[in-house]
């Protein structure tokens, strides 16, 4: 259910159940991005989070 | 014929013998199925559920296996969040028992329900003050973690990680891990304890009510107490049955007596609550409501009866207390028989204890004019209940076969 849903009421019962629900599928979400993004960077650019040759001096 | 599929280093049988042997498990999942669909197309009549029993054996079966099931997050949290290494090696299993015991709650639910095709009403149309909306949104989302849990197992497999991207993202998923067991571990507390909180908040039946700290009654906590408790010695029992079976030491012993030791204080301490908890009801919260305890055990006619007292005392002393002091002292725990003992009857307890507060408020009177009621579950309530089982057995055998579940096992078994 989302804010914009005819059902909504602005109250602590909705906040804190559905700000739970959202709380927890963001942090899921988020961790799964980072993951898949991440994995992509290593295997077809691997040296993106190596520094590059020219960066020491 | 698939060795090139195995894990480095280990041995498996033939593959006719491996698929010989899971013939009888598939045939009785077949029969779960059959039932299964039974209930889905011609509906819930084919049930003995009646208007005493809108829960019965499902959802005692559901909260069961929730509890059970409850050694992948307190596993998760001690050796992510706690530091408890050694658990690494015992991690692994503990993610795929609990993988089958949530998605088994969830098979059992989508039956349950009678109308699969609307479950995701629950989502969209919540309703915000019941405990079950709770363990609807917790439950979901654990299993979405136990999922991620076990998706780098799969990606481990000696084929598939030969595949870079593969490679890779098991490797990144292993990394983000503490992340995911920690949210686990957040929403595996809430809806365990959430699940406790249906029969505590249940007025209407004395012997389940209990009092509350703010919204949450004694239960709550006691559920998840228990869970946590007893879920590792689930862990532990299907650990040593798994090796029996195969005739192999796949975890070592230091690792499983850690894992014991924790679980036994953990017993301890959730039983002495619940004791104190059994007390207090007894003596206050039982009289309050004008009852003298023991009206709420069927014990007039026989004392050996379907709700007697003994299931009250074979829950606190022979399920709870026995297997506590076996599982803290180190001579239990290095005893293999008591070992075997003491995790098979705290898993026992754990059962028990959802059976009581799922099936004895059913089954009491609750009016003046009310008898004690009694149900016998119809052949497709236990064959549909029967079927996670032997999904069970059939992921545990193929990700054995395939997956590198135990990391010590080509350490301890040399010969392979």
């Amino acid at each position: 259910m989302f804010w914009f849903s005819f059902e909504w009421i602005w109250d602590m019962g909705h906040m804190v159940f559905m700000g739970g629900l959202w709380y927890a599928l963001g942090i899921i979400g988020l961790g799964m991005t980072y993951v898949i993004i991440k994995t992509i960077l290593d295997t077809f650019y691997p040296d993106f989070f190596e520094p590059g040759p020219d960066d020491h001096h | 014929m698939d060795s090139v599929l195995f894990p480095k280093g280990v041995k498996r049988c033939s593959l006719p013998m491996f698929l010989l042997g899971l013939i009888p498990v598939v045939l009785v999942l077949l029969w779960g199925v059959y039932a299964m669909l039974l209930c889905w197309i011609k509906g819930l009549n084919q049930t003995n559920m009646n208007d005493s029993y809108g829960f019965a054996l499902w959802i005692w079966a559901d909260l069961a296996v929730i509890a059970i099931g409850g050694g992948a997050f307190f596993s998760g949290l001690l050796k992510y969040v706690f530091g408890k290494d050694e658990l690494k090696n015992i991690i692994n299993y503990a993610v795929l028992i609990g993988f089958i015991c949530y998605s088994s709650a969830l098979l059992i639910l989508a039956i349950d329900v009678g109308q699969p095709l609307r479950s995701w009403f629950i989502f969209w149309h919540a309703n915000v003050h019941s405990m079950l909306t709770e363990v609807a949104f917790c439950l979901s989302c654990y299993f979405a973690v136990l999922t991620i849990e076990y998706i780098p197992l799969i990606l481990e497999n000696r084929k598939l990680n030969e595949i870079p991207f593969i490679h890779n993202m098991s490797h990144n998923m292993h990394g983000a891990m503490a992340v995911f067991a920690a949210t686990g571990a957040f929403l595996s507390c809430f809806h365990q304890g959430s699940l406790g909180g249906v029969p505590g908040v249940l007025y209407g039946r004395p012997y389940a009510y209990r009092e509350a700290i703010l919204v949450w009654p004694w239960t709550f906590f006691l559920y998840t107490w228990s869970a946590a408790a007893c879920g590792p010695c689930f862990t532990i029992l299907v650990t040593k049955m798994t090796e029996v079976i195969t005739r192999k030491k796949l975890v070592k012993d230091k690792v499983i007596h850690l894992l014991a030791e924790i679980s036994g204080w953990m017993i301890l301490t959730y039983i002495i609550a619940k004791i104190i908890d059994t007390i207090y009801w007894a003596q206050v919260t039982a009289p309050l409501m004008g009852f003298h305890w023991t009206e709420f055990f069927d014990s007039a006619r026989s004392s050996l009866t379907y709700h007697g007292q003994w299931i009250l005392y074979l829950e606190i002393i022979g399920c709870g207390i026995i297997p506590a002091l076996i599982l803290i002292t180190k001579k239990g725990r290095q005893n293999t028989g008591a070992l075997w003992f003491a995790v098979a009857m705290a898993t026992l307890g754990v059962c028990i204890n959802r059976w009581t507060m799922v099936m004895q408020p059913m089954a009491m009177p609750v009016m003046t004019f009310d008898s004690w009621n009694l149900y016998l579950p119809s052949w497709q309530e236990w064959a549909t209940t029967i079927l996670p089982v032997a999904y069970g057995i059939i992921l545990i055998a193929i990700s054995y076969r395939y997956l590198p579940i135990f990391p010590q096992e080509s350490e301890l078994n040399p010969s392979d």
